[in-house]
């Protein structure tokens, strides 16, 4: 079983219920951090990094020896990222989205595969809890083939709760794709409502079944328990603001060993998903 | 011309409440909201609408099955698993490469463009405004900020404006690569969180590679007073000015809710006179002032 936790704004607690949910289920469970750009999992986790692996993406290698500079490679680019120039090729590595186009269209095997390092894989072991994380190199622009590299190491025996990154676009499209459930993570604020909104447009073109979890839930209004009754969307947690919480999250603790009380909690929000998911699959059945 | 760009790396730092209430201090401004994603300046601020611009970035793949042979061709072309044993192209999944299109023998194949998303010229209280909305699970994000970053731009000069703040997005991939070219100086607004530090850095790398200066604003420094002290000093080591220390308060929300900014809220507060000092940090600062502006 896949869940990932989603969340259209930024901070609002995606990483803190993905740490205190995997960690409150122990090492029957396994994370993965696909907020590549900022991973933010290990400083709750603490994990010792066992192994890593840098991923690269293909980039053309042209043998300017062998071109006949044709330009076709030129041609089937749709992104700018090869150029012929008189007897000269440049390959633009930051512009190209590694389609092949190129290598299959040059007549002369002038074109070989080489590498853009897109950022590396992280495996580690931290409280208890297996993690893999991506971190994207800095000056990357392109996140979303490390997360599915990342989603690829994914052991699917296990529970594999995904701390997926902010926003609505191409990286989180890759962070929720084809898994069981998204837990979306808010705050009960204009900007919390109106980010909801968004992402709860993406998990519905993604057909996912989807809930809520309200952060921070005394420190705004109604709006967003609005929103979901009229969507029909499950509140599975609030988490109250406290600034015990808040204080203890700055020094890179978990709910759960401030106030191990939560731990039921987060189990019972395990609880809660796996009675959502059934209720989905149930629900399709009888369409 | 200046441009401002409010940066984060961590997401939900303060920056759009902190945009807002900069708009309110700064004179002859357009602003600029580059979180194109997931664009929250306007819950602000309340645009009217002048101008609406559909947003066209790439094509995606169509396959015409009437012409399709089913040759299989373009399923092993296909480096991103778009298309299906029925040869239906997964929208979603195409990267818009174009591949297919060209090599498919049959030429079934067609390759509409896309409507993304969409860009708008706006009216506020606080001068004009250029924002965009993304469509849902689109790529092009950086295109449509490189997109709206020129539009203000123009509209900067146009009106014979002064400086522009944008609302940058979070994170240091391809959008927040789009608004950090070319700007003038950015504001890393960070909480005094691990979380916070360790974004905060990979931000100040990014910049690097940009060679935009970077100001550092703490923003509710008071949840840890040494943290906050550390990301100064790191500020410091790599001669970035820290430029002011917002305190933690719920009054932040309080505005949100109401749909104004923190000085419109309440101007006379412990939170507008931190908003101000920073801003006159911001504005003072060699970054900014090298060019010859002034305080206002
Ligand atoms: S792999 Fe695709 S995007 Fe990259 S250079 Fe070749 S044709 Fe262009
Ligand atoms: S355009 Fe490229 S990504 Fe899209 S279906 Fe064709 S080969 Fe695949």
């Amino acid at each position: 079983m896949i869940i990932s936790i989603a969340s259209g704004k930024g901070g609002t607690g995606k990483t803190t219920v993905a740490t205190n949910l995997a960690v409150s289920l122990g090492d029957s469970c396994m994370l993965l951090d696909c907020d590549v750009e900022e991973p933010n999992a290990h400083l709750f986790l603490q994990p010792q990094i066992e192994k890593s692996e840098t991923v690269a993406t293909f980039i053309p290698i042209v043998d300017e020896g062998l071109c006949t500079f044709c330009r076709k490679c030129a041609d089937i680019c749709r992104f700018r990222a090869i150029a012929v120039l008189g007897k000269k090729v440049l390959v633009f590595p930051e512009l190209c989205h590694s389609c092949g186009g190129c290598l299959v269209v040059c007549p002369d095997k002038a074109i070989t595969a080489g590498g853009r390092e897109l950022g590396v894989v992280e495996w580690g072991q931290g409280a208890g809890v297996a993690l893999i994380q991506g971190r994207l190199r800095v000056g990357e622009a392109m996140s979303p083939p490390l997360i599915k590299k990342v989603r690829a190491y994914a052991d699917t025996r296990r529970t594999v709760i995904i701390d997926a990154p902010p926003g609505t676009s191409c990286p989180v499209i890759a962070a929720m794709r084809g898994v069981n459930f998204v837990l979306l993570v808010t705050e009960p604020t204009p900007f919390g409502l109106h980010d909801l909104q968004l992402a709860v447009e993406a998990v519905r073109l993604l057909d996912i079944p989807c809930g809520l979890v309200i952060n921070r839930c005394d420190m705004g209004d109604d709006q967003v328990r609005d929103y979901a009754r009229q969507e029909r969307l499950p509140i599975l947690l609030e988490i109250p603001f406290d600034r015990k919480i808040a204080e203890a999250y700055s020094r890179g603790r978990m709910i759960v060993e401030e106030m191990p009380e939560w731990q039921e909690k987060f189990r019972e929000l395990f609880g809660q998903i796996k009675l959502e998911i059934l209720a989905d699959i149930w629900r399709r059945e009888r369409q | 011309m200046r441009e401002l760009v409010i940066v984060s790396g961590k997401g939900g730092t303060g920056k759009t409440s902190l945009t807002a209430a900069f708009a309110s201090l700064a004179k002859e401004n357009v602003l600029c909201d580059a979180d194109v994603d997931a664009a929250d300046l306007h819950l602000l601020l309340q645009p009217e609408i002048r101008r609406r611009t559909d947003f066209m970035g790439g094509s995606k793949a169509v396959i015409d099955l009437k012409r399709c042979t089913s040759c299989g061709l373009c399923r092993d072309l296909c480096r991103f698993e778009a298309i299906d044993a029925e040869y239906k192209v997964d929208g979603i999944a195409c990267e818009g490469c174009g591949v297919c299109v060209d090599l498919c023998p049959a030429q079934a194949i067609d390759f509409p463009i896309q409507k993304c998303g969409e860009w708008f010229i706006s009216e506020t209280r606080l001068g004009p405004m250029v924002h965009a909305r993304l469509g849902i699970g689109e790529e092009n994000s950086g295109k449509l900020v490189s997109c709206i970053r020129q539009e203000a731009r123009k509209l900067v000069e146009e009106q014979g404006l002064e400086l522009i703040i944008t609302d940058g997005p979070p994170g240091i991939g391809c959008p927040v690569i789009a608004s950090i070219g070319g700007a003038t100086a950015l504001v890393l607004v960070v909480e005094p969180t691990v979380s916070g530090l360790h974004d905060m850095i990979r931000v100040i790398d990014l910049a690097g590679h940009f060679k935009a200066p970077c100001l550092l604003c703490v923003n509710k420094f008071d949840l840890n007073i040494e943290m906050t002290e550390q990301l100064e000093e790191v500020a410091r080591q790599r001669k970035m000015r820290a430029v002011g220390r917002i305190p933690f308060d719920p009054m932040f929300t309080k505005a949100m809710i109401v749909g104004k900014n923190v000085l419109e809220y309440k101007k006379d507060s412990q939170i507008a006179r931190a908003v101000q000092e920073a801003w006159d940090g911001i504005i003072n600062s060699p970054a900014m002032n090298s060019y010859g502006i002034r305080s206002m």
